[in-house]
């Protein structure tokens, strides 16, 4: 009794491990799918976050990576294709002291809850958004995505995707999301570092996370995960330091005016140097662009992150307080009159 | 009943004339502030005890050219010292603003009913714009056909009314709503002090505008009392109405307020999921006035948004309800199927209106009750109720969350455009009057199993805070009791059949049909649903006082339906099923049950004519 009331007074009353996060269902995903590292990082953020197991919910919409709050010992909905934002947003105004996860892929955000997904970004509320890209329709067995690569050849486009994908960074910023970051399965420590920003920000937080899906459209993201590969092609932008990358560590990018440029390190100096600066809008959204810019390496990190005005806040939802009296005067209106 | 055929009295020789009911119909232009002068002759005639029903008609376009039969917007009030069920079919008097809304309504005027014309809005101009030849005299030849016209200019004495008031022209000439208003008050004898009253409340915080309107008004009085344009006056004395408190009501409100009494009897929080539409957004409009105590209304991105918002919410412990019409619950279809499977509380509104498509957004129709009872994917059981005039919106929103809550299963309600805006007086409940509501929820930290159902097959609602019940929930199909997602085919049987169970127990909840006129057995039954009964009603009397025996029920369940109605149908030869629309309540009733079903169907966009009903009665009676 007393070890409760001490605990229920401390600011973190909860300790919880991973394991508490493991619910009783066997997961199914096919063997080698990134979702478990997502899955694993995730319950492994949950217990970081103070936030008790019963206020805890995750929803998600439809595709494999829907599936995911089956597997996490909180509340959670396995809703319909698309419709988690809005879902997550009426609950969230409703019961603004719960902690709201949507997770959600692709084709569930980017195609079907396309209109949803944008309206929750312009809102704000304080949720966080996990989209699982593998630029691929998995769960219907391997339609082409809104992300997948012009080329992609798949069951629904065999002659090759001739639809400019989208850039979801690039979208949500211009949604107004006021969180946006991007990850990958493969680099589990920041997966997991992604998610815990994510979750610690308050307002509406966008993480995409490249997602391998080895059955339909394997080695997707090779370039970013390829020992070989990965250096040249990626860069982690971190707050306060320089954009610098490569196998050598020997290149940076730099802005020239409002261009940005890779250099070598050694071209790098105070006039040009790019410090990563979540705070900054315009550098935000180029950050997003260098997905599309060719001979620029694939950003990964926390891209934006500037607090603003909470939805489930200002919306200042509560509790029911009418008395017998307010909800009579209310139907009783403003003209009213007497009969016999 | 009403009789406004010239006398043979001197004409110097004012008479006063006793009516039991009589229809005014204001017509205009959609500017011309029709729906002022009906709300506020309306709010006199309450006053004056009068049982009352309104009926506003506005066209689609806001604005639509001025003067033409598109932009005619009408008001009709009937009011009586008799029981009033109904608008009334046809009407008395027309007050009639200009040439096009003469056009689009003097079909509606009864023979020898009387015209309040405005000299202005028979122009050449007018004609024109309303497609008269040029050489046309449509009120000549209204006068012609029997008609008695009274024919003013009305702009001419807003004008002599507020001059020198440093009012613009423009803002004058809207005045003769207020002169027509006053004219209106002389020929029923309304006491202008009240008038003067109720206009105050109306246009208080407009400033000088609630002077001005009065000095309309008494010029409008006082043109009656001097101009000796009528031969008579005419009383229409109190109705027997139940004795209380009284207040007017349109479906919309009262579906609003239905839904904030709910919640508070539930003590729950109310959140309202809703995209604007015709003709459900004033359920909008009145339940965002609300936040203060407790009401969430949120305007989603799309229909889609607005459903889904509220099963979160619903998700979340709130009373979550949607509101829509037709196109849009269409589109809520598949979220509505979520609720289903989850087995959570939320009420659906569909205030229907014409359709296919976008169809006639401001018109009224009674086609998606199919819809409401099968239109979604699956085997997909929905409680459907349906109120049948403003005040049962009230009623029936209640019941719809009551049900919801206590069933914890999705409900659809059916309302339509015509008792969505029609009006009528009401004696409002208040909190003490209604009965409780008991939202069946699960308890913290007590062996919860997500889907095991109690002896009306509902489950438990386990709502995100509750400890120690963490359980996950959604659309695929679930193992019974555990909620664990299944395909064994068992087991979907199973649920399938225990959904369905579910929904058809309520019929224990409901009350039983009732015979509301007429005898209990016999050769013709009148069964309608929904707004319809108003007509069926007034009909019904009408057929009565014609010595034709006839009996009517209305359907306000129609799913489940109360458990009695096959016994209550049994008892009759025929069943005349009235419908706006093309025999959907019928079929239904053809498919469950053996019984002789007579179709009287109507989709104009329009609501019936209580004597296109007594036109049928008269015949089924005379052909059996």
């Amino acid at each position: 009794m007393e070890v409760d009331s001490i605990l229920a007074q401390m600011e973190h009353p909860v300790i919880y491990t991973s394991k508490d996060f493991e619910s009783d269902q066997d997961v199914r995903w096919c063997p080698g799918c990134g979702d478990y590292a997502v899955l694993n990082a995730v319950k492994k953020v949950l217990p970081q976050t103070g936030k008790r197991k019963e206020d805890i919910v995750f929803i998600s919409g439809i595709g494999c990576s829907s599936r995911f709050p089956y597997y996490v010992d909180t509340y959670g909905m396995h809703s319909i294709h698309g419709r988690a934002f809005a879902i997550a947003t009426g609950l969230k105004i409703t019961r603004p002291e719960l902690d709201v996860w949507i997770i959600t892929g692709d084709g569930d955000s980017m195609s079907i809850g396309g209109n949803h997904l944008i309206h929750l970004c312009r809102r704000n509320p304080n949720v966080n958004v996990l989209m699982f890209n593998n630029e691929i329709y998995g769960l219907t067995k391997g339609q082409y995505s809104p992300t997948s690569h012009v080329g992609l050849v798949t069951k629904s486009s065999p002659y090759g995707v001739i639809d400019t994908p989208f850039n979801p960074p690039a979208l949500t910023l211009g949604a107004g999301a006021s969180f946006v970051a991007r990850t990958i399965d493969r680099f589990s420590a920041h997966l997991q570092d992604t998610i815990l920003e994510a979750a610690k920000f308050s307002g509406t937080s966008f993480v995409e996370i490249y997602q391998n899906c080895n059955i339909f459209n394997d080695g997707s993201f090779e370039n970013f995960t390829n020992k070989e590969l990965k250096d040249d092609n990626t860069i982690i932008v971190e707050t306060g330091k320089p954009l610098i990358f490569g196998k050598e560590h020997d290149k940076a990018i730099v802005l020239r005016g409002h261009q940005p440029e890779v250099v070598a390190l050694s071209d790098v100096n105070a006039s040009n140097e790019w410090i990563h600066d979540p705070t900054d809008f315009v550098k935000a959204t180029l950050l997003a662009q260098f997905g599309v810019m060719t001979d620029f390496p694939r950003p990964f990190g926390v891209f934006y992150a500037k607090p603003r005005p909470v939805y489930d806040e200002q919306f200042h939802s509560h509790g029911w307080v009418a008395k017998d009296e307010d909800i009579d005067k209310i139907v009783a209106g403003k003209f009213t009159w007497d009969v016999g | 009943m009403t009789n406004f055929a010239p006398t043979n009295i001197d004409a110097m020789t004012m008479t006063e004339k006793e009516l039991s009911s009589v229809v005014i119909k204001f017509v205009g232009d959609s500017g011309d502030g029709m729906q002022v002068s009906g709300n506020l002759f309306t709010s006199t005639s309450a006053l004056a005890g009068n049982d009352i029903a309104t009926f506003p008609d506005f066209p689609a376009e806001i604005r639509a050219p001025i003067g033409t039969v598109a932009g005619v917007s009408g008001f009709q009030i009937r009011f009586g010292s008799e029981a009033i069920y109904s608008p009334g079919d046809n009407c008395d008097v027309l007050v009639s603003m200009n040439a096009a809304a003469l056009k689009s309504n003097l079909n509606t005027l009864k023979p020898n009913g009387i015209i309040i014309a405005n000299t202005l809005g028979y122009d050449a101009k007018n004609l024109r714009l309303a497609g008269y030849p040029a050489d046309a005299d449509p009120l000549g030849e209204a006068v012609g056909q029997g008609y008695k016209l009274i024919q003013v200019d009305l702009t001419k004495v807003a004008k002599e009314t507020l001059a020198d008031k440093g009012i613009g022209n423009k803002d004058i000439e809207r005045g003769k709503n207020m002169i027509a208003l006053g004219l209106v008050c002389w020929m029923f004898q309304r006491p202008l002090e009240k008038v003067f009253a109720l206009t105050e409340m109306r246009f208080g915080k407009k400033g000088d505008w609630a002077t001005w309107n009065k000095m309309l008004i008494q010029a409008g009085w006082n043109l009656g009392d001097t101009l000796e344009l009528f031969d008579s006056r005419y009383v229409v004395k109190p109705a027997p109405l139940q004795s209380g408190k009284y207040r007017g009501i349109a479906g919309n409100e009262a579906l609003a307020l239905g839904f904030i009494a709910a919640a508070h009897k539930s003590g729950l929080k109310l959140f309202l999921g809703a995209y604007p539409i015709t003709p459900a957004s004033d359920v909008l409009h009145e339940l965002a006035k609300y936040k203060k105590i407790g009401v969430d209304s949120f305007m989603a991105e799309d229909e889609i948004a607005a459903i889904c918002a509220a099963i979160g919410a619903s998700y979340g412990g709130s009373l979550g309800i949607t509101v829509s019409s037709g196109p849009g619950i269409a589109l809520k279809t598949e979220a509505m199927g979520l609720a289903v499977s989850l087995e959570i509380p939320l009420v659906v509104c569909n205030v229907q209106r014409g359709g296919p498509s976008t169809g006639l957004p401001t018109k009224t129709e009674q086609a998606d009750l199919l819809q409401a009872l099968f239109g979604r994917n699956g085997e997909c059981p929905m409680i459907v109720v349906a109120p049948g005039n403003p005040k049962e919106c009230f009623e029936m929103a209640f019941q719809a969350a009551k049900l919801s809550l206590e069933h914890v299963t999705p409900v659809m309600l059916l309302s339509d455009g015509y008792i969505a805006n029609g009006a009528e007086p009401w004696r409002f409940p208040s909190m003490n009057d209604l009965p409780s509501i008991e939202a069946k929820f699960a308890h913290e930290n007590s062996p919860y199993q997500p889907y095991a159902r109690d002896e009306n097959y509902v489950r438990q609602w386990a709502v995100p805070g509750m400890k120690g019940i963490q359980h996950r929930i959604g659309g695929l199909e679930k193992e019974e009791i555990s909620g664990n997602v299944s395909y064994d085919p068992d087991n979907h049987q199973k649920m399938v059949e225990l959904r369905q169970m579910k929904v058809d127990k309520v019929a224990d909840f409901i009350p039983e049909l009732q015979i509301i006129n007429g005898a209990s057995k016999g050769k013709l039954l009148v069964l309608g649903w929904g707004s319809t009964l108003g007509a069926i009603t007034t009909a019904v009397m009408d057929a009565f006082k014609q010595g034709i025996e006839v009996s009517q029920a209305h359907l306000r369940y129609l799913n489940p339906f109360p458990k009695n109605i096959e016994n209550v149908l049994n008892n009759f030869d025929n069943i005349l099923v009235p419908e706006l629309n093309s025999g959907q309540l019928a079929f239904v009733l053809k498919s469950k049950f053996k019984v002789k079903i007579v179709q009287l169907n109507k989709v104009k966009g329009k609501p019936f004519l209580a004597g296109e009903i007594l036109e049928k009665i008269i015949e089924i009676s005379h052909g059996s």
